[in-house]
């Protein structure tokens, strides 16, 4: 945990001090709040990310609905395409959007001329990138449903719309308010969209960036960093008062929500969520298909070269290679070091007060925007006397940022269902004087097996997109694969970085297939060695 | 089912192990540690004579943009494993100069070096192995299809026409972009050169943060003009876009792409032979096919695309010092008048 904490309180200072180390106070915070153009790059961040908020949360709230209260057809289909999002990096969609909408794209040369580069790019990018998070809060909301309540609205003759507003909307109330804070608070942070599509719009990830790696300004860095924390911060907080208040709503009484037949409704929402599908199916279609193409727009035939494309100056096909690694090694020792952290914190009996701190501490990661982290790991690893100043400029300082920056749903992930093994199976060993290790391996493992899987691949998937942390980390000898996106955008070879995104979501979407038909083996298991 | 995961999980660890330990292995091997923000084609090409003259110097390079080049050894300060810089622009030497990060060291014929491409000090911090310098890209396709005037001057940018038609790098983010800033002040005086940006800004769509992006975007079409650098412009040319590289009238701003040793306790002799070769006549001879100024004369002819006369179109009295000096204050005001500041205006 301290590899959390030390770096943060360090970023906490640098923000404080002059370009001489010597304590300023506010002094920084003040010369940012007053350079005109950096505070307009705060407001264009709050613009895009409540705009990004209202429609990303508006278009899942539908769509969870039509999943969940509807009889629309092909939920699996609708459920898998609506989560392809997430395992691509954001870059990936701006891509896709200058393939589509840009001055050369294909909607473009048909006439549609829309002015991509600034805010509606970034805004479109990041509803696509936070539509899937938003949507599996919001499924989770829809599917705790009291029937009852709906038996009665029946008899009493409410109509459906005074239904909706009385019972439906109240009872995912809480899920709507963190929805809302999820998606602010992600594109609030995102850096890959608005340094593909921003153009000129200035929003606070691309300033740290440029102000980091364009004029080696790291105090700076740190002052965006601390303000980046903010909205995590208190969304973060509303998000704890919100889940504390929303476990009474269910009781064991409750009945499960059951669908009313209606063609009509169906046929609406199958259209809507069809829609929806076609949309970021053409996305990223359209950056495979631009992926092939030889010289967009003058040489339109295809190639493999984009693919083979090897350079040490990007790191073209190796840093894919190079993250695969990165990737798999955060999934296993990330998900162990996850795993037994949980347990421990779990399973100690005594020290509340400790166990109390504990969990809150693994909480936290969950705030911090990942260019904070990245900023903070430079002070905290590159100053002269820290003893672990080798692992700076070595791949291990990718893996640490990774299981920092993702620690925190997993541990959720790994808590919750440790929660659910009943305590006996430990006061029985205790008794039968069998050591906790062997408890833990023989019964703890394979009981929490699914979740252990969920942590791997989530952790997988993640630090095969991820930029932010790990932009200002990697070792110049060991680039990534996303990474790779951001440089070969950066230089302009924009079929390239369309070949990489296309791995990489091909990656991650075998993994996920690979997880659900295990998962699935696994489940069957279960039962039949339960009956 | 549960053993074959965990064999499974067990199977990745060990191999992400043993890769994770042969990666760090290959970064601990004896041998130079080489920076360079040189594009990645050129240090291939470049590097091949010195590995048939050197077989046994091991040269680990690490390339990046100026930029991240420059951020990452003041990050890494006094630890940085780097024993050379290779091929970086002087004004970020400069930076690292004023760090006291560089040992003063002169290379075998440092004395044919044209005297504006190094150090002037007797023992220079720098040595330069070629000039670059701004340029303007116009993809003659769009330019065609859009009916815009001939540009042959950084003026003619300024006509109505060109209104959201150029893209240009950021200077706070790009060194290209800064050398044409820098070098339209020292050309116009500062005023006067303020006066043209406020003008040109009214007609840039864009600044984007890499030098090369400008030229590759025009390249593909997705913008008509594009202000970039020589060398970027002219091997988009040669891979077969559309595109017209101009060097204009006035003249262009120009850096220089320079060496210098990282002050260490222990210096390598490998490293000193390195930046010995890297201005020797066997490194001159393939530089010259990119650049049209190389910092020892080749006497031979220009490159094609380049300027016919390459040394006239160098500013004269480009003041690098004064340059990285005053880099931050220009910076400022750059930031403070143009960027991010377009969708204010709206």
């Amino acid at each position: 945990m301290t590899l959390v904490v030390l770096p943060l309180i360090i970023l906490f200072v640098k923000a404080f001090e002059g370009s001489d180390g010597s304590f300023i106070g506010l002094a920084n915070f003040i010369q940012y709040f007053t350079t005109p153009n950096l505070t307009n790059s705060l407001f264009n961040t709050i613009f895009v990310s409540i705009t990004t908020a209202i429609i990303s949360v508006s278009l899942a709230f539908l769509y969870a609905y039509a999943i969940t209260r509807t009889g629309v057809k092909c939920k699996k289909l609708f459920k898998f395409t609506s989560m392809l999002p997430l395992f691509a990096p954001t870059m990936m969609l701006g891509i896709g959007l200058i393939y589509l909408f840009g001055n050369q794209g294909i909607f473009t040369h048909l006439g549609l001329r829309l002015p991509l580069y600034g805010p509606l790019g970034i805004i479109i990018s990041e509803v696509i990138y936070t539509f899937p998070q938003v949507f599996l809060v919001l499924l989770v909301s829809f599917s705790f449903a009291d029937n009852r309540l709906y038996e009665v609205a029946e008899v009493i003759g409410t109509s459906p719309i005074k239904t909706f507003f009385t019972i439906t909307l109240p009872s995912v109330k809480y899920g709507l308010i963190s929805s809302i804070f999820i998606a602010f608070s992600l594109s609030f942070t995102d850096f890959g969209a608005p340094k593909v599509v921003g153009g000129n719009y200035n929003v606070l990830a691309t300033d740290i960036y440029k102000r980091v790696v364009g004029q080696q300004d790291f105090i700076m860095g740190a002052v965006v960093g601390m303000i980046l924390m903010l909205p995590a911060i208190l969304s973060f907080t509303v998000d704890r008062f919100t889940q504390s208040k929303n476990q009474s709503t269910i009781s064991s009484k409750s009945e499960d929500y059951k669908i009313k037949p209606n063609k009509c409704r169906d046929l609406v929402f199958t259209a809507y969520c069809a829609v929806i599908n076609l949309l970021i199916l053409m996305l990223l279609g359209t950056v495979v298909y631009a992926s092939f193409i030889k010289l967009w727009p003058y040489d339109k035939s295809l190639t493999l070269a984009h693919y083979f494309m090897d350079s040490p100056a990007t790191g073209g096909i190796s840093s894919f290679f190079n993250s695969l690694l990165i990737a798999s090694l955060t999934a296993t020792i990330g998900t162990a070091f996850v795993f037994i952290n949980a347990y421990l914190i779990e399973k100690t009996r005594k020290a509340t007060l400790l166990k109390q701190t504990a969990y809150f501490l693994s909480i936290i990661p969950l705030a911090l925007p990942g260019l904070a982290i990245g900023i903070s790991f430079i002070f905290f690893f590159n100053a002269d006397s820290n003893p672990l100043k080798f692992i700076y400029g070595s791949m291990w300082i990718l893996l640490i940022a990774n299981i920092v920056h993702f620690y925190s749903v997993p541990f959720v992930t790994a808590t919750s269902s440790l929660k659910k093994l009943d305590k006996e199976f430990e006061i029985v060993s205790e008794a039968m004087k069998v050591p906790f290790y062997k408890t833990f391996y023989k019964v703890t493992i394979p009981m929490c097996l699914p979740a252990i899987l969920e942590i791997a691949v989530y952790l997988f998937v993640n630090a095969m997109v991820t930029i932010s942390a790990v932009i200002f980390l990697y070792p110049a000898q060991f680039k990534l694969a996303a990474i790779a996106i951001v440089n070969m955008e950066d230089a302009g070879d924009i079929a390239p970085a369309a070949a990489i995104s296309v791995l990489i979501i091909l990656t991650n979407v075998i993994v996920r297939v690979l997880y659900e038909l295990i998962n699935k083996k696994i489940m069957n298991k279960n039962l039949r060695s339960h009956v | 089912m549960i053993k074959v995961i965990n064999l499974a999980i067990f199977l990745v660890a060990i191999i992400s192990l043993v890769f994770g330990c042969r990666q760090k292995s290959v970064a601990a091997k004896s041998g130079i540690v080489v920076y360079t923000a040189l594009e990645n084609e050129q240090v291939d090409k470049y590097l091949k004579p010195f590995k048939k003259e050197y077989p046994k110097i091991d040269v680990k390079i690490v390339r990046d943009s100026t930029g991240v080049i420059t951020a990452r050894l003041v990050a890494e300060g006094t630890s940085t494993p780097a024993d050379l810089i290779w091929g970086t622009a002087a004004s970020s030497l400069l930076i690292l100069k004023q760090k006291e990060m560089l040992e003063p060291y002169s290379p075998v014929g440092v004395e044919e070096v044209l005297p504006h491409l190094k150090d002037s000090a007797t023992s220079p911090h720098w040595v330069g192995i070629a000039a670059w310098e701004s340029a303007i890209v116009v993809n003659t396709e769009e330019a065609k299809k859009k009916n815009l005037p001939q540009i042959r001057s950084f003026q003619d940018l300024l006509q109505p026409e060109f209104r959201g038609q150029i893209i240009m790098s950021n200077p706070s983010s790009s060194n290209a972009g800064f050398l044409t800033v820098s070098g339209l002040i020292q050309l116009l005086g500062e005023e006067r050169a303020f006066e043209y940006l406020d003008k040109l800004h009214e007609n840039v769509a864009m600044y984007l943060h890499s030098g090369s992006a400008p030229a590759k975007k025009v390249g593909a079409g997705e913008f008509a003009i594009g202000i970039s650098y020589g060398y970027a412009a002219v091997s988009q040319k040669k891979k077969g876009y559309p595109i017209e590289v101009i060097f204009p009238a006035e003249g262009s701003g120009w850096d220089v792409e320079a060496n210098a040793l990282i002050k260490k306790e222990a210096i390598k002799d490998e490293a000193r032979q390195f930046l010995d070769w890297a201005i020797s006549k066997r490194a001159m001879d393939d530089l010259k096919e990119d650049y049209a100024v190389t910092s020892i004369k080749t006497g031979s002819l220009v490159p094609l695309g380049y300027a016919q006369d390459p040394f006239s179109q160098l500013i004269p009295n480009n003041d690098l010092r004064w340059a990285a000096e005053n880099r931050d204050r220009i910076l400022q005001k750059w930031i403070g008048k143009y960027d991010g500041k377009s969708e204010a205006k709206q």
